[in-house]
């Protein structure tokens, strides 16, 4: 069986759980949605479309979000429900809670999986490694796995006719040890950045804040998330919500858009994959060039009026 | 105060990756201290009085001792490094690191927040739960106050400000602190500083539970389709068009 552990924002399950469940159906079998948290019952409903039963816990004990208690309700359940395979995301928060629950269970932990794939025994994943410039094999053999996922490289899954049976679980979390006293929630109201299927990202190239307008403008007339390199994020432009590369956020889009931006390997491991690759910038010889599938050569206080004013008439 | 820094070596960011049958070879690439590592121990520097009390750890093959070194001579005060060629799994390192930590009793450990060669998070997490202590991932702030700890650490649509009491495991990132380069005098005095050997053996390890079957350098063929801007408005007009009709992703 395999356990997914879905992420929701009270309401609705998140893309990475429709993801994993789509995962989860490619390999086959049967599947267990494990829905934790406050609003667990009111998701518990959309999952039973994808899973043959849907877990749920409300424990007050979850909340503030605790790594440590989702990963020790995740450990349980996973023993009591005799889980083959483990599914949780490959967000920040999953790659947090995916180890702890492997420690806790001793079984081995593939992490940020981008392909997965039975093998007699065992799991087979595809990873990536070396600031995301390799792509890794790994294989596990062990009665129980747990992997992370990626966040865009699943099929999201297919409702099926029947749904499956919600239960209630009970828990036996102690309170977190560690106290959250504030909290800065980087919304932008825009496309959410790891789901846009395009993105535009503006660098220190954009020169102040304000010219960051002219992405935003770019932006919305595509109808695309907006990113920023960390220059641009530490230089305090842009919230750090919207940056892309090694310490920031993964995009895989069907365009990235890189304006101003020099293409460092730490920016290109969280946006190198994107399907094609749109640069502007005024030196040839950047390394973002090597990875154009477009470029314009030339100022962006020039080029980003002229490009919105030819999308806008586009879109007419 | 007792400070264990994880720390590790691999390709320094900017090198060249290359792979041959089946294998990243790093035959004649330059090697460095993780760069998140380097965090880590720079803000053990800062938390202890002149290093006192805090050691490097390192698990990994006989080339990590440059790494070791390159710690020793920041100022840390000593080193352990289990040598071993085998690449072990995450599960398997954290209970190695575990009775480590259990023989050190350190009071605060840090880990980097994302390997530059397997590109994962995590360590800390598994080590922390393996020691069953609090851990903050993703740090960018952190302060002291006897037992008791403040840290701001970025999450995945925002900040944190947390507080916890020791011992903890901390994960670090770039802008938790500016690391500080290792001064001559220091590597000098770094060559006399301990650095204890020890074998996956001694901590009755032997295997590991995920094997690497292959790697492999996969690179999208790009276009390289470029556009001279100097006329904006022609330039714009040209790639507009070609994303619609010959790219299709407008
Ligand atoms: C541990 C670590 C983690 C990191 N993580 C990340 C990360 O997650 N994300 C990230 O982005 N970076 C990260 N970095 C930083 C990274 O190394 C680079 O410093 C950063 O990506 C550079 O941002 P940039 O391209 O905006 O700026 P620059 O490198 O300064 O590039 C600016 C570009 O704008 C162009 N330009 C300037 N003016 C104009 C103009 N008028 N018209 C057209 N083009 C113009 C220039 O030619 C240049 O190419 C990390 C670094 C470290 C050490
Ligand atoms: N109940 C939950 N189950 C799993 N992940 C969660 C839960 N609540 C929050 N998270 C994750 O924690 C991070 C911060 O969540 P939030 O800011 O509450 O939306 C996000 O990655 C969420 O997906």
């Amino acid at each position: 069986m395999i356990l997914v552990h879905c992420e929701h924002d009270g309401t609705r399950l998140r893309k990475s759980a429709l993801e994993m469940l789509g995962a989860a159906q490619a390999l086959g079998g049967e599947i267990t949605a494990l829905v934790l948290g406050r609003g667990s019952s009111q998701v518990a409903a959309e999952a039973a479309k994808y899973a043959s039963q849907v877990l749920i816990a409300e424990d007050a004990l979850l909340e503030p979000y605790s790594a440590r208690n989702h990963a020790q309700a995740i450990a349980d359940l996973a023993v009591q429900a005799e889980a083959s395979l483990v599914l949780t995301s490959g967000s920040r928060a999953g790659r947090e809670v995916a180890p702890r629950v492997a420690v806790r269970l001793d079984a081995p932990y593939l992490e940020d999986a981008t392909q997965l794939e039975l093998i007699d025994g065992g799991l087979r994943v595809k990873h990536y490694a070396y600031l995301a410039r390799v792509t890794e094999t790994l294989e596990a053999i062990a009665p129980l796995i747990v992997v992370s996922v990626k966040p865009n490289t699943q099929a999201v899954a297919q409702p099926s006719a029947n749904l499956g049976e919600v239960f209630e679980v009970e828990l036996e979390l102690t309170p977190s040890p560690i106290q959250v006293v504030g909290r800065t929630q980087e919304k932008t109201s825009r496309v959410a950045l790891t789901e846009a299927s395009l993105v535009v990202t503006g660098g220190r190239g954009m020169g102040s804040p304000e010219n960051f307008k002219l992405i935003e403008d770019f932006a919305d007339v595509l109808g695309a998330g907006v990113g920023a390199t960390r220059a641009a994020v530490d230089a305090g432009w842009r919230p750090y919500a919207e940056q892309v590369g090694q310490t920031g956020k993964t995009v895989q889009p069907n365009a990235y858009f890189a304006i101003g931006v020099s293409g460092a390997v730490q920016h290109m491991s969280g946006m190198g994959k994107s399907k094609l690759i749109v640069a502007v910038n005024k030196n040839a010889d950047e390394p973002i060039m090597k990875v154009a599938d477009y470029a314009i050569i030339g100022d962006l206080n020039a080029v980003m009026p002229a490009l919105i004013a030819a999308a806008k008439k586009l879109k007419d | 105060m007792k400070i264990m820094c994880l720390i590790r070596q691999v390709p320094d960011a900017e090198a060249r990756v290359k792979t041959a049958n089946g294998t990243v070879d790093l035959q004649g690439s330059s090697m460095a201290l993780d760069g998140m590592d380097e965090y880590g121990v720079e803000q053990a520097l800062r938390m202890s009085e002149g290093g006192a009390g805090t050691v490097a750890v390192a698990v990994g093959p006989q080339r990590f001792e440059d790494a070791i070194r390159r710690t020793l001579a920041m100022g840390l005060e000593r080193a352990i490094h289990i040598e071993t060629d085998l690449v072990l799994d995450v599960v398997t390192t954290s209970r190695l690191l575990k009775a480590i930590a259990l023989e050190e009793q350190p009071d605060l450990i840090f880990v980097g927040g994302q390997h530059a060669d397997t590109d994962s998070q995590a360590m800390g997490a598994a080590l922390s739960e393996a020691l069953g202590w609090n851990l903050v991932t993703w740090t960018t702030e952190l302060t002291l106050e006897g037992q008791h700890v403040t840290a701001v650490h970025d999450v995945d649509d925002g900040k944190e400000t947390v507080e916890l009491e020791l011992p903890c495991v901390v994960t670090t990132q770039q802008g938790l602190n500016e690391p500080r380069y290792p001064t001559l005098p220091n590597i000098m005095k770094s060559k006399k500083k301990e650095l204890l050997k020890k074998s996956l053996n001694d901590y009755g390890i032997s295997s590991t539970m995920v094997r690497v079957v292959n790697q492999e350098i996969q690179q999208r063929a790009r276009l390289q389709h470029i556009i001279d801007g100097k006329d904006a408005a022609a330039a714009a007009e040209q790639l507009i068009v070609l994303l619609h009709t010959e790219a299709k992703v407008i």
